[in-house]
């Protein structure tokens, strides 16, 4: 049986299912994220100022539509899985016993919020007509 | 200090990757609450808004900028590495590869971004 030793991503777990399936997540993730996040940052930081983008531009034009509302929720879909499993391997690395549990616990109560506002704003934010 | 760690490149890349992840999860939290508030209360979000466009504000912008960046290609030759075992033999060459391909992306951005707070400033027209 041949180890295979990462110089780089973690080593890819045997002998637990649900470990596995993380580590393919993370990096399913990761590809998504790759071009979600990249295009994210392109479109709003380099083709456009950040400085212009108040509430009023983002109820009229960024979330006028349908398909950045579903772009942007889909990015916090996978952002919350992968940052979070992320974190969670850094407590996993930093902490043990009952600080690590509680730690890892901290985070999943963190993400399930910022999930929860996230896709509120999402949902909810009324989409502002803009004057012709 | 990591520099004199025997790790080398391989080693380098994974502090590098760690310290971006981390700094990327903390802006994430600021984010998604902020976006939050644009619901809840723009006005809110305008004066945060107001604070993010100071020269600190885009330094940090450009420097989550970076972290994305570096997280995004080390985070591609991982999975690479990953899914084919073998190219584990060019682990070092592949880091230089993401190197390049920072420089290459990250400079015209820092252009650009750093043209946008100059014309805003009323530096440059």
């Amino acid at each position: 049986m041949t180890a295979q030793v990462g110089r780089t991503g973690r080593v890819r777990p045997r002998g637990n299912r649900r470990e596995l399936a993380i580590w393919f997540l993370m990096r399913l993730s990761g590809l998504g994220l790759f071009v979600l996040v990249l295009t994210h940052y392109l479109i709003l930081h380099v083709f456009h100022d950040p400085a212009e983008q108040d509430a009023a531009w983002i109820a009229t034009f960024r979330w006028s539509s349908t398909f950045w509302r579903v772009f942007d929720w889909s990015m916090l879909m996978l952002v919350m899985f992968h940052a979070f499993m992320g974190m969670r391997i850094v407590v996993g690395d930093m902490t043990f016993g009952r600080v690590r549990t509680g730690l890892t616990w901290a985070l999943y109560a963190l993400a399930i919020f910022l999930i929860v506002i996230g896709t509120i704003v999402v949902v909810t934010l009324p989409n502002v007509v803009p004057a012709a | 200090m990591l520099v004199r760690y025997r790790g080398g490149e391989g080693m380098l890349a994974w502090a590098f990757h760690r310290i971006s992840g981390v700094a990327i999860w903390l802006f994430v939290i600021l984010h998604v609450i902020d976006i939050f508030l644009v619901g809840a209360a723009p006005d809110v979000y305008d004066s945060l808004l107001g604070i993010y466009a100071t020269p600190p504000g885009i330094v940090m912008e450009w420097l989550l900028g970076a972290a994305v960046l570096y997280h995004a290609l080390n985070g591609l030759r991982i999975v690479i590495i990953d899914f084919w075992p073998r190219l584990t033999r060019y682990h070092r060459q592949l880091w230089y590869l993401v190197w390049i391909g920072f420089v290459v992306v990250g400079v015209p951005v820092t252009v650009v971004i750093f043209g946008q707070f100059a014309r805003s400033m009323g530096w440059a027209t």
